[in-house]
């Protein structure tokens, strides 16, 4: 997008032309290289602006919205977009690769326990006799979804919380900082135990729930600090003098310009999530046998790695790239986000 | 010139709570802004003009005084009452670089106000903001750019643009141009010129930058240590001036003829500026005035008008009644 044509500007009669920084070398056909070298610019690096849109005195380039932008940039990062293809492979195989066996996730085997992967059982089969295949993506839909849900909901309430007391200040911030200090105090275990007492346990919504109400916590103590920084800023007090609203400051101004820097942190701690997941599993919190997740089979593969090590490598696996394609995401976002990164 | 004052400031003080007391950022100022005038505050750094500034645009509580705008103290405004005062006072930034959101695109940052103030269309506010980036000499290819892709004087354009989209009647320019290149400086100067003559905005215009206040102001006020220690109409300041600061100030202008420079009489002032904090009942320059008596450590002198129009606060000015009104007619 940010090639030749899109630069070039046509402005009331004549062709002015701009040149992007890293156009050297990689817009334009291959040149000599002391051309390169000189940074020099050629005749025909550069091609008129004609036609109809010349004469209107219209600029070449589209209208830019922030989100285009940030898609365009994203666009850029190969290793984000390759890490982006990569989940989008594994969210696939999540929703449809049970479907592509004719075991299910439950049903035990005895004449096939503990079998090494061969063309019927493609990841082959664990001490139970069960198809790790189609275990292994069951368990994957668990992983994720709590991976995701655990992660987005106690950063929508961090930022909400956080972007109110550092804007509004004062007592409220007050108030809010030391409740958080005080709740984060109380081990998020006793929340969990006392959830499942409630809501029932071994069900994902309980998880999530029980994550969320711990985990918003320190999301919010983070925004907080970035808007405390940012809100001494003159863009915010011009919208506060253009009549904006405390909602408005918050919602336009002060969370989307957290959001490059919290971003990060936010993929960043889906692993984080997901090892939680694995160890509420672990300790019979999680998700209630037979269904599993990638915790739960780790820890039954753990028992026994050195005789079948496939059983513990293969979901191993599949953790360790969702952690790799999450913080690759994450950084491309961080800067698609920033303008100031871009180009 | 019409008598009626657009902005009226009476007795305001702005007080901020820091560690080891009262900080008087603003400490009583009484002024008046007129339609279409352009109202110059000069000072140097930390005497409280931006405080004031910010005062104007209700984003600091005055601990005591009233802002008056048409006659209603700001400060009683309701809540659509503060929506429709900040269509009629708007703000130009020191800093063109933080002014602008980094993440908004130019036309968004110039139409935010008709956002915020109605459910105007996205295409109608994309053609205001065209139109507003038009008036202040930028054009529609700039629109869709990102504020950081622009040098300081285009941005501060953009934050004229932004103030203007509004319609205001008075604009609070805090140090405007401070930030910018002399020759940016001109252009930014004369660009508001322009704007005030074509659409009759009154200015509040904050600097210190005494040479080019001169260009733009009709009055001039004076202010120190957060009060105002002299206002009178800009030629009449430089050439007329009653009070010792002004003049201590005046002759620090340097001037561009170096024959001339070289035989300007300066008047240094003695230490430093008294703290803001615990500021008490004297007046707050007498530790560097050359003229200070017994008096002026005892009683802040009153902003008196010496002659119509010209006010002065200091005691050592011979006879002249303090004066009520220091907002008559000038």
């Amino acid at each position: 997008m940010a090639g030749k044509t899109s630069r070039h500007i046509a402005h009331s009669g004549q062709a002015y032309m701009e040149y992007g920084k890293g156009m050297a070398g990689r817009h334009r056909p291959m040149g000599s290289m002391d051309k390169d070298a000189k940074n020099e610019y050629m005749p025909d690096d550069f091609e008129p602006a004609h036609g109809e849109r010349f004469a209107a005195g219209a600029p070449l380039r589209g209208r830019a919205s922030y989100l285009g932008d940030v898609r365009r940039a994203f666009g850029k990062n190969k290793v984000a977009v390759a890490s982006l293809i990569l989940m989008g492979a594994m969210i696939f195989f999540v929703l449809f690769g049970p479907m592509m066996v004719r075991f299910d996730y439950y049903s035990n085997d005895y004449d096939v326990i503990n079998q090494p992967p061969d063309g019927v059982h493609w990841f082959g089969t664990d001490t139970l006799g069960r198809d790790l295949w189609a275990r292994v993506w069951v368990g994957g839909r668990v992983s994720l979804l709590i991976a995701i849900l655990g992660t987005v909901f106690p950063e929508v309430i961090g930022l909400i919380v956080g972007g109110v007391s550092g804007y509004v200040g004062g007592r409220a911030d007050m108030a809010i900082m030391r409740a958080i200090d005080v709740l984060m105090g109380i081990p998020s275990l006793i929340y969990m135990i006392l959830l499942m007492l409630v809501l029932g346990s071994g069900n994902i919504a309980t998880m999530v729930i029980a994550i969320s109400i711990t985990g918003w916590m320190g999301s919010a103590r983070a925004t907080r600090g970035l808007v405390l920084q940012l809100k001494n800023q003159d863009f915010v007090t011009a919208g506060e003098a253009l009549g904006g609203s405390p909602a408005w400051i918050i919602f336009r101004h002060l969370i989307p310009n957290t959001m490059g820097i919290r971003v990060v942190g936010i993929t960043m701690s889906i692993p984080g999530v997901i090892f939680y997941e694995a160890f509420l599993s672990y300790i019979g919190l999680g998700v209630a046998p037979p269904n599993p997740s990638w915790g739960q089979l780790i820890k039954a593969a753990a028992e026994q790695f050195r005789y079948y090590p496939y059983q513990f490598a293969v979901p191993c696996l599949f953790i360790g790239l969702a952690m790799l394609c999450f913080n690759l995401i994450g950084d491309g976002l961080r800067d698609a986000l920033d303008p100031k990164l871009r180009d | 010139m019409p008598a009626e004052a657009l902005l009226e400031l009476k007795g305001v003080k702005t007080f901020f709570r820091v560690g080891r007391g009262l900080l008087k950022a603003v400490n009583g100022v009484d002024m008046a802004i007129r339609q279409g005038e352009t109202v110059g505050l000069v000072g140097e750094s930390g005497c409280g003009k931006s405080t004031l500034g910010r005062t104007i645009m209700r984003l600091h509580r005055p601990e005591s005084g009233q802002v008056l705008f048409k006659g209603r103290d700001v400060w009683s405004y309701g809540r659509p009452e503060r929506k429709q005062y900040a269509k009629e006072v708007q703000m130009i930034f020191q800093d063109p670089s933080a002014s602008l959101d980094p993440l908004m695109v130019i036309h968004d940052c110039v139409s935010e106000g008709l956002r915020i103030h109605g459910a105007r269309s996205k295409s109608e506010r994309y053609e205001r903001a065209v139109e507003l980036l038009g008036t202040v000499g930028l054009s529609k290819e700039h629109a869709n750019r990102f504020p950081h892709e622009f040098s300081g004087g285009q941005r501060q354009r953009v934050g004229i643009a932004r103030a203007l989209a509004l319609r205001p009647e008075l604009i609070v320019c805090d140090e405007p141009i401070s930030a910018l290149d002399v020759s940016i400086q001109a252009q930014i100067v004369n660009l508001l010129k322009k704007l005030q003559v074509e659409m009759g905005l009154a200015y509040l215009f904050i600097t210190h930058d005494l040479s080019m206040v001169r260009q733009i102001a009709d009055r001039i006020a004076v202010m120190y240590l957060g009060s105002i220690m002299e206002m009178a109409p800009s030629g009449r300041l430089y050439a007329r001036h009653r009070h010792p600061y002004t003049e201590a100030l005046l002759s620090a202008i340097p001037i561009a003829d170096p024959d001339v420079e070289a035989k300007r009489r300066r008047i240094l002032l003695a230490g430093d500026v008294a703290s803001p904090v615990g500021l008490g009942s004297e007046c707050g320059f007498r530790k560097r005035c050359p003229r200070a008596t017994e008096l002026c450590g005892r009683e802040r002198p009153a902003l008196a008008e010496v002659e119509p129009g010209h006010f002065v606060a200091c005691h050592r000015l011979g006879g002249q009644a303090p004066n009520p009104n220091p907002n008559g007619a000038g």
